[in-house]
């Protein structure tokens, strides 16, 4: 029985927007375990980007509770959150969001930028990220010289590289053709098997939602179906 | 995030948009150029003040008539007709801390040698007046107190008189006529250089206080008395014996006022070095106002900069950045932004301070207490105008960044 990693409990969230309030998330209750992959589904507007922000701790629950690793984080402050990001969560965003004008191994390095780690260490540990998505020898070119695959293989290395609890993946092949989507895709996969990593994928693309062994749907708020649980 | 890596990510950002960095510091570069040249320029006044009067002597007193009421009507600041020659002889022999003294009179004629004429102004002073002021002659020599006794018919010439008279004669020996009366000329005084601008202390002849007064004026008043103390540290205590003394010659009862003025050197020097501390002041203020300025344009550029990188911010914060970390990064670029333009704003000033003594003429003095003035005034204008755009930074929503196009 593997550990559990992140349980959502009746999770609400409202957004004030003027005079009315919109009910983005209306009690969602979710468990994930470790080595898990996990596929969040729905169309625009279901709930899946606040939950994903919920999840990744960018964003904090109106109501309900969130443990990550049995710590109930939904009354963290600002910084505290921060710190949990930093070293807990993996983000890869449908647009990459890469630092312009950088170098793939600074943008590996930026989340051990914010870490207690040597700078010597924190090179050490990029080039190992950036080894493991396939990205050896690209290094040193900046990101403007590097194809959209390749931009979202830095992010990948990213993600990994201050060894989180889980990866949290938006729409990460929304940007790319069918080839490379496949080659990305592969690098989940692997990292999931092979490495036993925890990955959250977000997305509309019921094709790519089939690549995650478990899948739940997302409707107006709430989760309408559950799969492979 | 340590600080070197703070700094090191500084300035790559800054290096992304060199033109608007340079412009940027170029504010801070003119503040502080600004503040250090004018600042210099006030301290080389200073400076220039106060050798003028070492060069005089600190140990000097003047003493003056007071000013003579008649009826209650004040007439102005030496107005009295009461200082004799035989108050100077008094004072040298009663007044144990002064050395020298030296009665003078003055008045202007018109010279003539020959072909040649020139109207300057006559000083009658005392055989000692060349130990008193610190003014020796170059050529020949002074008059002595038995030509003074003697009421002798010889003068010394400033180097201003003597190329007008003489051009490249040699004037000693020579006979000079002033207001008719034959002088012999004895001596040239060495050069002096001009005080004021409009006043040159060498276009004038010197001859014995007694000539003056019996030959060209017809008085037998002296218009002032030069006094120099033993000692610098000595010029109250002589101040406090000569105004003794005179009240007594001048029978002035307990509780009168004086009928004449005793003002020291030191006291002189200090006011005119207040009056240039004063101006020193004023132009470092003035360029300060530059600084505010560059100050301002930091914070412009600093806001427009963080405009620019919200999504950048907002990565940063998705992947961990704290409020701090954040706050610190667009701090330390507005720190570094004025903290180089400072640097090289100090150079430009000294630069600029170089080149005002070159062209100007005027004495300039920087020091090293204006250039860490300089210095920490301009970071702390970078703390200052940084640290607000910083802080909206650093309150930016991560979701809302991340989402900014």
């Amino acid at each position: 029985m593997n550990n559990t990693i992140i349980k959502l409990e009746n999770i609400i969230k409202i957004y004030q927007v003027g005079a009315s309030e919109v009910h983005a998330l209306k009690g969602v209750s979710l468990e994930v375990k470790e080595g898990d992959y996990l596929a969040i589904m729905g169309p625009s507007g279901s709930g899946k980007s606040t939950l994903m922000n919920i999840i990744g701790c960018l964003d904090k629950p109106t109501r309900g509770h969130y443990f990550l690793e049995g710590t109930d984080i939904s009354t963290f402050s600002r910084n505290k959150l921060a710190e949990i990001r930093n070293k807990k969560i993996g983000f890869v965003f449908q647009n990459f969001n890469l630092l312009p004008r950088t170098s793939a191994l600074e943008n590996a390095e930026l989340p051990l930028l914010y870490s207690d780690i040597s700078p010597k260490l924190a090179r050490q540990r990029a080039l190992e990220a950036l080894a493991q998505v396939g990205l050896k020898g690209r290094e040193h070119h900046l990101t403007n010289q590097l194809s959209g695959g390749e931009m979202q293989r830095v992010a990948i290395a990213r993600a990994l590289v201050n060894r989180p609890s889980l990866i949290l993946a938006d729409e990460p092949t929304g940007n790319l053709d069918s080839k490379t989507e496949e080659e990305i895709m592969s690098v989940f996969k692997s990292l999931n098997r092979e490495k036993g990593m925890t990955l959250i994928l977000v997305t509309h693309d019921p094709d790519i939602g089939q690549a995650a062994p478990r899948r739940i749907y997302l409707r107006d708020g709430l989760i309408v179906k559950k799969e492979g649980f | 995030m340590n600080i070197i890596k703070t700094i090191q990510i500084a300035f790559r950002a800054l290096n992304r948009n060199k033109m608007r960095s340079f412009l940027t510091a170029l504010g801070i570069i003119i503040g502080v150029g600004a503040v250090i040249a004018m600042v210099s320029i006030g301290q080389g006044a200073k400076k220039a003040v106060e050798q003028r009067f070492q060069e005089m002597g600190t140990n000097l007193l003047f003493i003056r008539p007071g000013s003579r009421s008649f009826r209650g009507v004040h007439g102005g600041s030496g107005t009295f007709q009461n200082l004799k020659p035989e108050d100077a002889e008094a004072i040298l022999k009663n007044c144990n801390a002064v050395q020298y003294v030296s009665p003078n009179v003055s008045t202007r004629a018109q010279t003539v040698y020959r072909n040649k004429n020139w109207n300057t102004s006559i000083q009658g002073v005392g055989a000692d007046y060349p130990l008193i002021r610190n003014w020796n002659v170059v050529d020949g020599e002074f008059f002595n107190e038995g030509m003074v006794k003697t009421a002798a018919k010889v003068c010394v010439l400033g180097n201003e008189v003597k190329i007008n008279l003489f051009e490249n004669e040699d004037p000693i020996g020579k006979i000079i006529r002033i207001k008719s009366i034959p002088f012999r000329v004895i001596g040239i005084m060495e050069q002096k250089g001009e005080a004021g601008g409009w006043f040159n202390r060498d276009d004038t002849i010197f001859a014995p206080y007694t000539t003056v007064q019996k030959r060209l004026m017809g008085i037998d008043h002296v218009q002032s008395i030069d006094v120099s103390a033993v000692a610098s540290e000595l010029t109250g205590e002589a101040q406090r014996q000569i105004e003794e003394l005179l009240r007594e010659k001048h029978r002035i009862l307990p509780g009168a006022e004086d009928d004449f003025n005793v003002r020291n050197m030191s006291d002189i020097a200090e006011s005119a070095a207040e009056s240039t501390r004063i101006l020193t002041i004023l132009l470092g203020g003035i360029a300060s106002v530059s600084l505010l300025v560059g100050g301002i344009g930091i914070m412009n550029i600093m806001l427009v900069s963080v405009t620019e990188r919200i999504r950048e911010i907002g990565i940063r914060m998705a992947i961990g950045a704290k409020e701090r970390d954040i706050l610190m990064q667009f701090l330390t670029e507005a720190i570094v932004l004025s903290g180089v333009g400072g640097l090289i704003g100090i150079g430009v000033g000294m630069l600029t301070s170089r080149l005002i003594s070159h062209f100007a003429g005027w004495q300039t003095v920087v020091s090293l207490g204006a250039i860490l003035l300089a210095f920490i005034f301009s970071g702390t204008v970078g703390v200052f105008f940084g640290y607000y755009p910083a802080r909206k930074a650093s309150k930016l929503d991560p979701i809302e960044a991340l989402r900014y196009e």
